[in-house]
């Protein structure tokens, strides 16, 4: 069988096209088939399906998120918007208030439940029982409580100095 | 280990074992990772590809349980040695298009391949034969939490491992199987089968992975959704609908040997009478084949042949790996040639 574009060398590579609702078969040889795929990739990349969604959006002012930059990077929105890939991890922070829907839509849920890296999780815990702990403080302020606010103060103090103790000996072990 | 070595080796997802083998053919999980604060690949200069890939190479000397792997950087290479990795589906096509810095990382068992500087910084594969993923997740954590001790993985709380496409953002995972299903394509019941399985958000793939048509009823199913669930919770769904396809492909097969035995039998014997007899084979004529005397031994229709040997001439019979058999350059016309001869050996010295 010779191949069906160039009809000089035998086909080795079977497509099926469908356009339109109608099958189509195509037989090509080694070269007419690389030149097809690359045809193909230009007209419907995943970058184009993925721009296609993020053009879905409302209406936000081109203006206002073209311009949106990450600082890690230098990818802005609208490099985003043509590529259809990140530039960084860090722009999903830059970005966050634009993925947030897009990331919805994509997958319909928006909350990771997987797993996480081992070391992060300990830092996360006690992160945001510092947090927790800072919310306090300033509550009991309000309220006048100062025993409890003194208290909540030390326990505080004591889990910063935890912590850099622990990111130190992390950095220690690192190097 | 050099890439020759491979060739005296059978793919573990080729050796066809491990649970339901009859019908599926393997389980293979990919993790998407990156490190923090580096550039993703495609938006990365030389300096910090190469960063990424001395990191990694790194991490893996040092950790004991992955110090025994071989890295391959994908720069020392040729196309005929890329396209011979892709065949065994140790890397991506993505992977083998020339860039700086980009390289491979494989076990001896060619379980394990961790590809650096693909679309995302690390794409961690392992792949296991028959319908075995949970061993496969076993693994895949093993080696992930490994990684993560020495590398500092780009991370959100909300939105868990932050990748390159928007489309794998969380779990990173995707898990697939790989299906033969020739008794749902040839009682035409497969374009049902494959809009329920895309209604309920997973994908059907070729041989090849993405963009791959169809070929010798070998069927990619995998999940599209990678956040907002655990990856024990994608396993576990796509567990369940793999079983139920397992069911249907099963009714199907009685069903074809009941109603029209004569039929069936004349099919595979007459493919597996090709095989052993052609002297010109194509790798498409030669893949179809394959699939029907696969069914055929399945059906016992065919009797004195393996599953391993048939399996591995889907492989062998392929173009890069015919080349590395002959250790040269082959035309279209000679691989065909050479495909056949190769063909008929390995049928014959089994039969005998």
């Amino acid at each position: 069988m010779l191949c069906d574009i160039c009809g000089k060398n035998p086909a080795t590579v079977h497509l099926t096209e469908i356009v339109d609702d109608q099958m189509n078969e195509l037989h090509l040889c080694e070269e007419c088939a690389r030149q097809k795929s690359l045809q193909m990739e230009q007209q419907f990349g995943l970058s184009d399906l993925l721009a296609g969604l993020v053009e879905f959006e409302k209406p936000v002012l081109e203006k206002e998120t073209a311009l949106i930059k990450c600082p890690n990077c230098g990818l802005t929105y609208a490099d985003f918007k043509k590529i259809g890939r990140l530039g960084c991890g860090n722009c999903y922070s830059a970005f966050k208030k634009y993925l947030a829907p897009l990331l919805k839509r994509i997958h319909g849920l928006s909350q990771h439940m997987g797993k996480s890296p081992k070391k992060l999780v300990k830092v996360n815990k006690k992160t945001s029982e510092l947090a927790t702990l800072r919310y306090k403080l300033q509550k009991a302020i309000e309220e006048e409580a100062f025993e409890e606010a003194a208290r909540l103060r030390d326990q505080i103090k004591e889990l910063e100095k935890r912590l850099k103790e622990n990111n130190k000996n992390h950095n220690s072990k690192k190097g | 280990m050099k890439i020759e070595d491979l060739l005296n080796h059978t793919s573990e997802w080729l050796k066809g074992t491990g649970p339901n083998s009859e019908i599926v053919l393997s389980s293979r999980i990919r993790l998407a990772r990156n490190l923090e604060n580096i550039p993703f690949p495609h938006w990365a200069n030389k300096k910090q590809t190469e960063e990424v890939l001395l990191a990694v190479s790194k991490a893996i000397e040092k950790n004991n349980y992955l110090k025994g792997l071989t890295i391959f950087n994908l720069s020392d290479l040729d196309n005929l040695d890329k396209q011979f990795l892709i065949e065994r589906h140790l890397i991506s096509q993505e992977q083998a298009q020339k860039k700086d810095n980009k390289a491979v990382i494989i076990d001896n068992d060619e379980i394990i391949s961790i590809m650096v500087n693909e679309e995302d910084h690390l794409r961690i594969q392992v792949m296991q034969s028959g319908f075995n993923l949970f061993e496969t997740w076993n693994i895949i954590n093993r080696i992930d939490d490994c990684l993560a001790e020495e590398l500092p993985f780009a991370f959100l709380a909300d939105w868990g491992y932050l990748t390159a496409c928007p489309t794998n953002t969380g779990t990173g995972m995707r898990a697939s199987v790989m299906l033969h299903l020739p008794a749902l394509v040839m009682s035409r019941q497969i374009n049902r089968v494959l809009a329920a399985i895309s209604k309920l958000s997973f994908t059907t793939r070729g041989l090849y992975g993405e963009g791959t048509q169809a070929m010798g009823n070998l069927f990619q199913v995998s999940n599209q959704v990678s956040l907002g669930h655990s990856e024990e919770e994608i396993i576990n769904n796509i567990n369940a609908l793999i079983r139920q396809i397992i069911e249907q492909e099963m009714q199907a097969r009685q069903a074809l040997l009941s109603k029209s035995r004569a039929v069936l039998e004349d099919r595979i014997n007459r493919s597996f009478g090709i095989l052993k007899n052609a002297h010109i084979i194509s790798s498409q004529e030669t893949i179809e084949l394959l699939s029907m005397v696969r069914l055929g031994l399945d059906l016992e229709i065919i009797r004195n042949i393996d599953r391993r040997t048939i399996n591995e001439l889907f492989i062998i019979t392929q173009p890069a790996h015919l080349q590395k058999i002959e250790r040269k350059r082959l035309s279209a016309e000679e691989r065909d040639i050479k495909r056949a001869e190769i063909i008929r050996s390995r049928l014959k010295i089994k039969e005998g």
